[in-house]
């Protein structure tokens, strides 16, 4: 748009555009070409040498391109089976935990957002203060653990990760796009809130539906935080906490005197760590590029009244 | 059809009036119970555990039957110069991001609006976005992949900061984009006639219209700046103690003494004490926000 509409008027000669124009575009060419591929570039080299042979990546270091191409390391990654099993466990709690929380959200930022609603204000700060104030990791840590006793329990990171003051507020700024007069003429119908919330709402709503339920999503598909708390001696791992074991056993092991005695074979394969990186990536690499409007949205919307 | 009765305003006393107001907002407030429940769930059910702080911690006796010891948690962490050696490198690393984080997202969205190709402009979003779809623990595989494993100071501080300008410069260019994108295009067109050149362009009209969103999150994130990332340094640094020593930040200290050496009382102090001092400046900044751009103030 910006091109046609300088096209046009630099046509008619009104606008000039001065070297300086014309430098600065050239920097901003070879600046924002460089930071795209610098952006990607990490991430294509792990690809290429999770395709790369153990002795090559020992001996030579990673690569963009494998220089003896095999799925060795893959084959490995599915044999052992146990990312399988972590593949379902992050898909079933992506999918209850976004599902429930994404339901709580809307319901909590739609009633927040309504004028005619007394206790808004009330309910706003009491969700709003839980990010002004923490207890803390060890009172956390104590209630999860002494109290609730949710210690190796999945629901110590399905339950966390569900509800967030920032995920409600921001589904209220969506709730309020939606004329108030939607609600009124349900009202007038004799539809009561629930009823106007789900069969009215809900349907308007779906930008933010999609917005704040991509952001829970990609909130339990990286989660590997609880997981580090509560999980220490689950067999089944979600995606990420596995991939954070696997690299830090590794790493531990290289770090203690131990390794020098120990032969390169038998230390937790490279490879297998790229393989492993790229399997629990995979799925998001491939369905960002679709989604990332929707955080675009969520993040100029949601940014500044956080 | 249905008449519409209009209701006549009876004189009722303010207990009526509350049990009206609640009995009119039954559903709503029913909507918001789920959150409300979440909330103290998670949130306001471990407030009172923080009185660990002030008790030494004893596993049999649990918070509230462990001896009472006043403020020697805190005095223990301060006197030993750890407080303040964690509170200096949570600021002063913060103090680096908020600036490069800011200065680099500034740049990239001044840049990105200078490219006139639509499909080349969506392309390099796109790429400059992945970063913050990737888990921080691959973050810390890529740093460990890719850079060298140099564990000096300085190394790992700029492995640190690469770190998070990779992750985040995408993401933060939004806001920027999004505002310079907002800038009537009347108003460039306008300055262009009358002689400005790219670089007067960006100087008196680009630069100025951001200043607002800047300021705006400059203070936002100075409000935010006693808490560390803790997954960008745990995954670049974790349990080494070679590492740590060089570059631990609050979150750390408190994760492992929490979860390795189950030193609750320590913990909780330091958590405490951060807490404290990120709810001060919060309350701060939003003053100073409320004065200068009330519509932004966040309460």
């Amino acid at each position: 748009m910006a091109k046609n509409k300088d096209g046009m008027l630099e046509s008619t000669g009104k606008i000039k555009l001065t070297t300086s124009d014309y430098v600065i575009r050239g920097i901003g060419y070879f600046f924002i070409t460089i930071f795209a591929i610098v952006s990607i570039l990490p991430f294509l080299i792990i690809l290429g040498t999770s395709f790369e042979t153990e002795e090559n990546i020992i001996s030579k270091g990673v690569t963009l391109i494998p220089r003896e191409f095999t799925t060795a390391a893959y084959e490995l990654v599915i044999k052992g089976g146990s990312i399988w099993q972590s593949y379902c466990l992050t898909i079933v709690m992506t999918a209850i935990g976004t599902t429930i929380g994404l339901f709580i959200c809307a319901m909590t930022g739609y009633a927040l957002q309504r004028k005619d609603f007394p206790f808004r204000n009330g309910i706003s700060f009491f969700v709003y203060f839980t990010s002004l104030f923490q207890a803390g990791l060890a009172p956390y840590y104590l209630l999860m653990t002494q109290t609730y006793h949710l210690n190796n329990s999945y629901f110590a990171v399905l339950l966390p990760l569900m509800v967030s003051s920032w995920l409600i507020i921001l589904m209220k700024n969506f709730a309020k796009s939606i004329p108030h007069e939607l609600t009124e003429s349900g009202k007038i119908d004799g539809a009561g809130d629930f009823k106007i919330f789900t069969s009215i709402i809900l349907p308007m709503l779906k930008p933010g539906l999609a917005t704040v339920g991509l952001f829970l999503a990609l909130g339990y598909w990286n989660e590997w935080y609880q997981s580090s708390l509560f999980l220490q001696n689950k067999q089944v791992l979600p995606l990420q906490y596995s991939l954070y074991k696997i690299i830090n056993e590794a790493q531990s092991l290289k770090n203690s005197v131990a390794s020098q005695y120990v032969t390169v074979d038998s230390l937790p394969s490279e490879s297998l760590k790229m393989a492993t990186a790229m399997m629990a990536t995979g799925p998001i690499i491939f369905l960002y590029p679709f989604v990332q409007r929707y955080f675009i949205g969520g993040i100029t919307v949601g940014a500044v009244k956080g | 059809m249905t008449t519409i009765n209009p209701r006549k305003p009876a004189p009722y006393t303010m207990k009526g009036a509350l049990a009206k107001k609640l009995f009119n907002s039954k559903t709503l407030i029913l909507m918001c119970v789920p959150a409300i429940i979440y909330f103290i769930a998670f949130s306001y059910a471990p407030l009172p555990g923080i009185y660990v702080a002030f008790v030494n911690y004893n596993y049999r006796k649990g918070i509230f039957g462990s001896p009472f010891v006043g403020l020697k948690n805190f005095d223990f962490v301060a006197k030993s110069g750890q407080l303040w050696t964690l509170t200096k490198n949570t600021i002063l690393f913060n103090l680096a991001f908020i600036l490069l984080d800011n200065l680099l997202a500034v740049t990239v969205a001044i840049l990105l609006k200078e490219i006139q190709s639509k499909s080349f402009r969506k392309v390099s979003q796109t790429m400059m976005f992945l970063p913050y779809f990737i888990s921080q623990v691959l973050v810390g595989l890529l740093v460990f992949s890719l850079l060298n494993s140099d564990t000096g100071f300085l190394n790992v501080v700029l492995k640190a900061l690469g770190a998070e300008l990779w992750q985040k410069t995408g993401y933060n260019s939004v806001v920027y984009f999004a505002a310079i994108m907002g800038i009537d295009d009347s108003i460039i067109e306008a300055s262009m006639i009358d002689g400005a050149n790219g670089w007067q362009k960006i100087r008196y009209i680009i630069l100025p219209s951001l200043k607002p969103t800047v300021v705006i999150l400059l203070l936002f994130a100075l409000g935010g700046i006693v808490k560390g990332d803790f997954g960008l340094f745990w995954n670049l640094v974790g349990r080494n103690p070679i590492l740590y020593k060089k570059v631990d930040i609050i979150e750390m200290y408190v994760y492992r003494a929490t979860v390795s050496d189950f030193n609750f009382s320590t913990a909780s102090a330091v958590g405490l004490y951060q807490s404290l001092i990120g709810f001060i400046l919060v309350l701060t900044v939003n003053a100073i926000v409320k004065k200068i751009e009330p519509d932004y103030s966040l309460f």
